[in-house]
């Protein structure tokens, strides 16, 4: 890591490539303070607002073929609509009423739509060796990812224990 | 002034206690489980009398789990407005649960490391606190009270889903982990943002010191999960104990062991600033009193002070709050005489320290 090519004093910490149209390639490094100061950073905190995003992304939503206007939980009597209003379901049942946009938004604000971890003890038993598999692989991924193939040798070898029992 | 509360005020709570692994840092680990029961709807169309319901059902539960005999009900919907508000000081109820309507309750151990609230959010919000970094602890009580209360209610549970609940951001496990710190030397030198940047990038929330939507009051913030469907408690539980959490804590304590060396007298400066202006002040607001605490206690952890002891520290930054200022007084106060009367008990307790 270099100095500050505009300080000449603090480490750069703030390093830009600029590539114009005609693909020529310019580089500048930056201390915090010269790319403050030169107006390259936002100064501004940068702001997330989960709720907005989330309101926005259900009402873009347009289902294939379902109009969604239309969905209503036939036992708690909330629409699709009042739902996007308020971000609040009206009953467990709706899970089912508004499965298919529902399971987009889960995509979107988990990253996944299918349950992991803790069950109902009374439907625990028959459930946990596939779950436990599951588990096991989406670990075994992230190890392949990380490069750690000692922890992912192990884990293949619960995955086939398990497979196999 | 009495009430059914007085003598909870005058406790530390479990929160502030200052104990536990890397507390100096970590000041409470506190996880809470979302849980609703089958057959009743979420609470926006609940009616008063489903409400009432509800909250016979979840009283019926506990009284049948041996393992929550101890836990006190308090009926939040029958309190004023200054006992609601000295729970949520307490985090024994959110501002949620304080402002709601209709009817609700809070079930706590007398210690306070553990509740239930109903009809929040949800039908039950199961919480456990402890003081310092202990998610395990944490875990393990939390995951006993959920199996307890489980074997006497039937759940809201989706094969695909997991825990079925209200707002679809909290469906899955229907956990929340929130690690509340400390990190007065990071606040001071401008590196808050690269911790809001590395949790944002984990898919992680900081938030101010009583949850969601409010501000950092004494350089205290809590990172709390954001994802809840598709990852394992034990997974989230993980990435908090083994990544998150250290690596904060450790770059806290770099910063003031930077700050220590390279800046002593500023450091000097915030420290004694703080504690001439809470032994003097004659006038002063919580959160003009939180921000000096803040400094003194980071002064005590960092070794520049000793003439004041950390249990007396950790008492002050819970009663100073408006609800527990009231409380302890014995009567309601304006906003200018609780004013008066906090700078007065911060110079009472200070000097006889």
């Amino acid at each position: 890591m270099g100095l500050c090519e505009r300080c000449k004093k603090a480490q750069a910490t703030f390093h830009l490539t600029n590539i114009d149209r005609s693909g020529n390639k310019t580089e500048r490094h930056l201390c915090d303070r010269c790319a403050g100061e030169e107006g390259l950073l936002h100064t501004g905190k940068p702001t997330l607002d989960v709720d907005e995003l989330l309101q926005n992304f259900i009402s873009t939503s347009k289902s294939g073929g379902v109009d969604l206007s239309s969905l209503v939980c036939d036992q708690c009597g909330i629409s699709y609509v009042e739902f996007r209003n308020q971000g609040l379901l009206g009953c467990p049942h709706d899970y089912d009423v508004f499965k298919e946009p529902l399971t987009r938004l889960l995509e979107r604000t988990h990253g996944a739509t299918q349950h992991e971890g803790k069950v109902p003890k009374s439907l625990d038993a028959a459930r946990k060796p596939q779950r436990d598999i599951r588990r096991l692989k989406r670990q075994l991924e992230e190890a392949v990812a990380g490069e750690d193939y000692e922890r992912a040798a192990k884990l293949r070898d619960r995955i086939r224990e398990l497979e196999n029992s | 002034m009495s009430g059914p509360l007085d003598q909870v005020a005058r406790q530390p709570g479990e929160w502030l206690r200052g104990t536990g692994p890397l507390h100096e840092i970590v000041i409470s680990t506190r996880i809470r489980l979302a849980r609703n029961i089958r057959g009743f709807p979420f609470l926006p169309r609940a009616d008063v009398d489903t409400r009432r319901e509800i909250v016979e059902t979840v009283r019926s539960a506990v009284r049948r789990a041996t393992l929550l005999k101890d836990h006190v009900c308090v009926d939040v919907d029958a309190l004023d407005e200054l006992d609601r508000t000295l729970l949520v000081e307490r985090q024994l109820i959110s501002r949620q649960h304080a402002d709601g309507s209709g009817p609700r309750v809070v079930f706590f151990e007398p210690s306070e490391a553990s509740g239930i609230m109903v009809n929040e959010e949800d039908h039950l919000r199961i919480q456990t606190m402890r003081s310092g970094l202990q998610i395990d602890a944490a875990w393990e009580q939390i995951n006993a009270l959920d199996d307890a209360l489980e074997a006497h209610l039937d759940y809201a549970f989706h094969s695909q889903y997991g825990y079925l609940t209200a707002c679809p951001t909290n469906v899955g496990t229907g956990i929340r982990v929130s690690v509340m710190l400390h990190l007065p030397a990071l606040r001071l030198t401008n590196e808050l943002e690269k911790v809001g940047q590395a949790a944002r990038d984990m898919k992680l929330a900081v938030r101010g010191l009583h949850g969601e939507g409010t501000e950092a009051l004494g350089d205290f913030f809590q990172i709390s999960n954001q994802i809840t469907l598709g990852r394992s408690e034990e997974e989230i539980i993980d990435d908090f104990r083994n990544v998150v959490i250290p690596k904060i804590v450790e770059y806290e304590q770099a910063t003031r062991q930077a700050l220590l060396k390279h800046r002593p007298h500023a450091l000097d400066d915030k420290i004694w600033r703080a504690i001439g202006l809470l032994k003097n002040a004659r006038l002063i607001s919580s959160h003009e009193a939180m921000q000096y605490l803040s400094h003194v206690r980071m002064g005590l952890h960092v070794g520049r002070l000793d003439n004041i002891d950390l249990p007396t520290l950790n008492e002050l930054f819970l009663q100073i709050q408006p609800a527990h200022l009231q409380k302890l007084h014995g009567e309601r106060l304006t906003g200018e005489q609780r004013s008066i009367e906090r700078a007065a008990f911060i110079r009472a307790r200070l000097h006889t320290n």
